[in-house]
């Protein structure tokens, strides 16, 4: 086990982070020139860190897939950011945010990571609004602060429902500012498709350039990826098209260890699935549940009707609807946490009390809030996602509910990271949504815009330093050495491959298919027969896909085919991994739900004598089964308990 | 529904674009203008042909990626949408749908619908942000500002960098783009301190870049997905003004 060192400084919980950064080494003012550090990614945790870094002093070459910084997917994100500021004064404290993430995370997130979260969010505000974020404000002119769910204080700052837009507008003017003084090199248009090693140390990336068609090699001191997740192997998702997790896979076939592969939160508030042409799904942003509520009919006769177009839900009595998040969780009701919000709209349309032409869909009503507050106000919070909603579904939600179902959204899992944020492969750093260290098992809602920034400005400046204190006198790398040779041939014989192939079957096609297996087996509700089964069907899969996809085009200049290939290929793998780590995982736990393991009243079972672990999982060879590693979990300043959302 | 779809193809930045007719069949209304472009694609690889290339990523409206001039018009036959919202309902069973990158000097094609927007990064690193560096600052709260002026910086900066207002626009201007930046930050107290530099840089870079003047003829207020308001340009104007005299 000695290769799983989580590395968590000594002493109180609330101490800790303050006596790293005492202690760790620094790199002086003159010497940080001679360093150079590659940034894959723009999002919140990418742009942050790459801005922050190049304002030290480092050379940074920050790397992204859109046109533009600007466009990375952290800019979708609507409700908002927490942080423990106590505006409210309604009994937030570091300690609080921190208990709730724990809590919400279902016990399987590492406690001193969280706590660091916890104590930096205030910072992150701080940082934004210096930057000129055009937070939400009250007309005293102080900042506003709304409800998410998993929390019974106000700590969520937003910015209209565009929160991670303007967040990642400051990170990006914040980028743009380096980019003009010349301490960070901007490559758009660019994905990295494999890291170069030296010596076991992370030195290097091989990128293709998107529009040239070209591999180009980068070498440097460090790596940080900050990639974003890979909720998209289920096709359908939330994520944006070039959403992928292939950096994270890369790093994780080049021996970084990959956590908790299973744990994918699946949002209740997306706009339900309309055809099979279909590709993607919307989300609608929890926030929407401050003054939403959530229903379906009592009666399933009723149901029926409303599916076949036969009934209005404004038609449904009020004594015939059945708030049932109400119901069945009091104290938290429309706003527990995803995972529980879910799996109970899931159960109620399974039941047969499903509405929409599809039975797959239940309401989010918005006619007591407009009625206690007026439509202007309902308007003013979240007049936006209810224009998107009108777009696409062609209903006005002021009059008629809203009809939301639940869809893959985020990945809790991802890389292993010690507390500095660095992988099992020494100098390969990942942030963001791309590691695995602070959501457990289940992510609380507006805290992955926290970590992201979390990670990008507070964290990694000063843990990356730790490690490059040594590297001063290491020059700067040269990308003709056998190992950017080796690395790159090794990219381009995967691409020959691709095209080798020269099927009849799309990409696209594939990836659908990929997504059907996962969502059916790895989603909602696992169980043992469905994840074996999973298991044989993406091999299957995988061994069809190399003798019959079809790339066509060329090899050289844009080719948009050649680029999902190289993902969807990438999916087929990690989707198998995820099964597997479900299957081996014999418990409930926050987003991962195995039907085996379930109370009476069909909350999710723990087993915290078996589990209470990260699951850490070794590449092992394409012909071998990946290995576990097991990191014990122990929590020393929380109280370990069943969730409870039904009272306080 | 079925559509004949005519669509600008060209292989490379300095290759000859020419409009190549497709008939797309049996398309859902409630399928969005991007599904229809993804299925066309599909039917086009089936056959072995390369699919369009045209820039799309979140699908939601929000991250500008996306563009096409449909029918004469940047994010087509709707008013406050992207082409990644428009949806089919928009159209009608038989129509011919003309499809073509944004046209202006600044943005040239890359390939087929894809344009290098490049240009608006650089017109932000000449100036589209506060200069202050991670930590070090004061409370979120210190500085209380009018939400009156909080919520005008926000209208302003919902802007997603689309390019639409420059291709909507005859002189290929982008004051509109240009404008909602130094706009959110002139109605901050954080961004009043760079005020004068910045919207002299930022529109002495958007001139070197090639755009053009305003001639206030607001073809790019219609256009926006965001709706952002030919205001801002009146406010920068202003801007500009103050900076020159002072
Ligand atoms: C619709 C939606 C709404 C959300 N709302 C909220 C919310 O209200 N509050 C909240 O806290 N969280 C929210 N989230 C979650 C949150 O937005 C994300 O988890 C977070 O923004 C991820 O940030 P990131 O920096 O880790 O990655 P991303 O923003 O995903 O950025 C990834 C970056 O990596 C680049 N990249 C990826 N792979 C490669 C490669 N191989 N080569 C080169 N570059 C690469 C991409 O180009 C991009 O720049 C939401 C998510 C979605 C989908
Ligand atoms: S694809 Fe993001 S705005 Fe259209």
């Amino acid at each position: 086990m000695a290769k799983l060192d989580s590395k968590v400084p000594e002493g109180p919980i609330a101490e800790k982070w303050t006596n790293y950064k005492a202690h760790q080494n620094l790199v002086n003012p003159a010497n940080k020139r001679k360093v150079d550090i590659i940034v894959v990614g723009t999002g919140l945790a990418g742009g942050a860190a790459a801005a922050s870094l190049g304002e030290l002093g480092f050379n940074v070459k920050v790397f992204c897939i859109q046109d533009s910084p600007r466009r990375a997917h952290s800019i979708a994100a609507q409700g908002g950011i927490n942080a423990a500021k106590n505006y409210p004064n309604d009994g937030d404290s570091v300690y609080r945010l921190f208990y709730d993430t724990v809590k919400g995370g279902d016990y399987r997130a590492r406690e001193a990571n969280v706590y660091r979260l916890a104590e930096v969010s205030n910072n992150i505000i701080d940082q934004c609004v210096a930057q000129g974020v055009p937070f939400a404000r009250e007309y005293g002119g102080l900042l506003d602060n709304r409800s998410f769910g998993g929390a019974l204080v106000s700590r969520t700052f937003y910015a209209r429902g565009q929160t991670g837009q303007q967040l990642l507008l400051g990170a990006y003017s914040a980028l743009s500012k380096e980019i003009k003084k010349g301490s960070v090199e901007l490559f758009t248009r660019r994905e990295m498709l494999d890291i170069v090693k030296i010596d076991g140390k992370a030195r290097g990336i091989i990128v293709r350039n998107l529009v040239t068609g070209e591999l180009e090699r980068h070498g440097a001191h460090a790596v940080l990826l900050g990639t974003g997740g890979y909720g998209n192997v289920f096709f359908l998702s939330t994520n944006a098209m070039t959403s992928n997790g292939g950096a994270a896979w890369r790093a994780y076939k080049r021996g970084a260890f990959f956590a908790n592969p299973s744990f994918v939160q699946i949002h209740p508030t997306c706009i339900p699935v309309h055809g099979d042409y279909q590709s993607k799904l919307t989300l609608m942003s929890e926030s929407l549940r401050n003054d939403g509520r959530i229903w379906v009919p009592k009666k399933k006769e009723d149901a029926q009707k409303i599916q076949k177009g036969e009934l209005r839900p404004t038609q449904i009595a009020e004594e015939d609807r059945d708030y049932y998040l109400e119901r069945r969780y009091p104290a938290f009701g429309n706003l527990v946490p995803r995972d529980v919000a879910s799996r109970a709209a899931k159960e109620r349309c399974d039941a047969g009390h499903g509405v929409g032409n599809t039975g797959l869909a239940v309401y989010l009503d918005f006619k007591d809030a407009i009625e206690r507050l007026g439509r202007n106000v309902i308007e003013a919070r979240y007049g936006n996602l209810f224009q998107m909603y009108e777009k696409i579904v062609d209903e006005n939600p002021y009059e008629t509910p809203m009809m939301i179902y639940p869809a893959i959204h985020y990945t809790m899992g991802g890389t292993w990271v010690d507390y500095e944020l660095q992988s099992t492969i020494p100098g390969l750093f990942v942030g963001g949504e791309a590691n695995f260290s602070d959501h457990g098992a289940n992510r609380l809602g507006a805290s992955a815009l926290m970590q992201g920034l979390s990670d990008g400005y507070f964290v990694l400046p000063y843990t990356m330093q730790n490690y490059l204190a040594d590297q001063i006198t290491v020059p700067h790398f040269s990308t003709d050495g056998p190992e950017f040779e080796q690395t790159e041939k090794e990219v381009q014989e995967r691409i020959d491959k691709l095209f080798a192939v020269n099927g009849d079957e799309t990409v696209d096609s594939f990836h659908k298919r990929l997504g059907h297996i996962m969502w059916d087996n790895v989603g909602m509700a696992r169980n043992k027969e469905g994840l074996e089964k999973a298991i044989t069907e993406i091999q299957q899969l995988r061994k069809e896909f190399w003798q019959r996809v079809k790339v066509p085009g060329e090899k050289t200049g844009m080719n948009v085919e050649l680029e999902k290939a190289l993902r969807v290929a990438d999916f087929l793998e990690q989707g198998e991994l995820m099964a597997l780590d479900a299957l081996t995982r014999n418990e409930s736990s926050g987003g991962h739900f195995r039907e085996e393991y379930q109370t009476k009243e069909g909350e999710a079972l723990r087993d915290d004598k078996n589990f209470t672990h990260v699951a850490a999982w070794e590449y092992m060879g394409d012909d071998k089964p990946a290995k576990l590693h097991k990191e014990p979990l122990v929590y020393e300043n929380i109280e370990v308990k069943q969730r409870n959302y039904k009272t306080a | 529904m079925d559509l004949k779809l005519k669509i600008w193809r060209q292989q490379g930045p300095d290759a000859q674009g020419k409009f190549v007719e497709y008939l797309v069949q049996n398309i859902s209304s409630d399928a969005s203008f991007l599904e229809m472009m993804d299925i066309l694609n599909e039917e086009l690889v089936a056959k072995g042909e390369e699919p369009v290339a045209f820039d799309h990523d979140c699908r939601e409206g929000i991250c500008g990626m996306c563009s096409l001039y449909i029918n004469g018009r940047p994010h087509g036959p709707d008013t406050a949408i992207t082409t990644c919202q428009l949806h089919m309902r928009k159209f009608k069973d038989g129509e011919t749908v003309v499809i073509e990158p944004w046209r202006a000097k600044p943005f040239p094609v890359i390939k087929d619908l894809m344009v290098d927007r490049s240009a608006f990064d650089e017109i932000i690193q000449a100036g589209g942000y506060v200069s202050v560096n991670t930590g070090g600052v004061p409370d979120a709260n210190a500085i209380p500002i009018k939400k009156e002026n909080a919520d005008l910086a926000m209208d302003a900066a919902a802007c997603i960098g689309c390019g639409a207002c420059v291709a909507a626009c005859k002189n290929a201007s982008a004051m509109l783009f240009v404008s909602a930046k130094v706009s959110q930050f002139a109605l901050l107290p954080q961004g009043r301190v760079e005020a004068n530099n910045r919207v002299e840089n930022m529109v002495a870079k958007m001139d070197v870049l090639g755009f053009g003047n305003c001639t206030n003829t607001y073809a790019c207020e219609a256009v926006c997905p965001k709706e952002i308001s030919i205001t801002n340009i009146a406010r920068m104007n202003r801007e500009f003004f103050v900076a020159k005299i002072s």
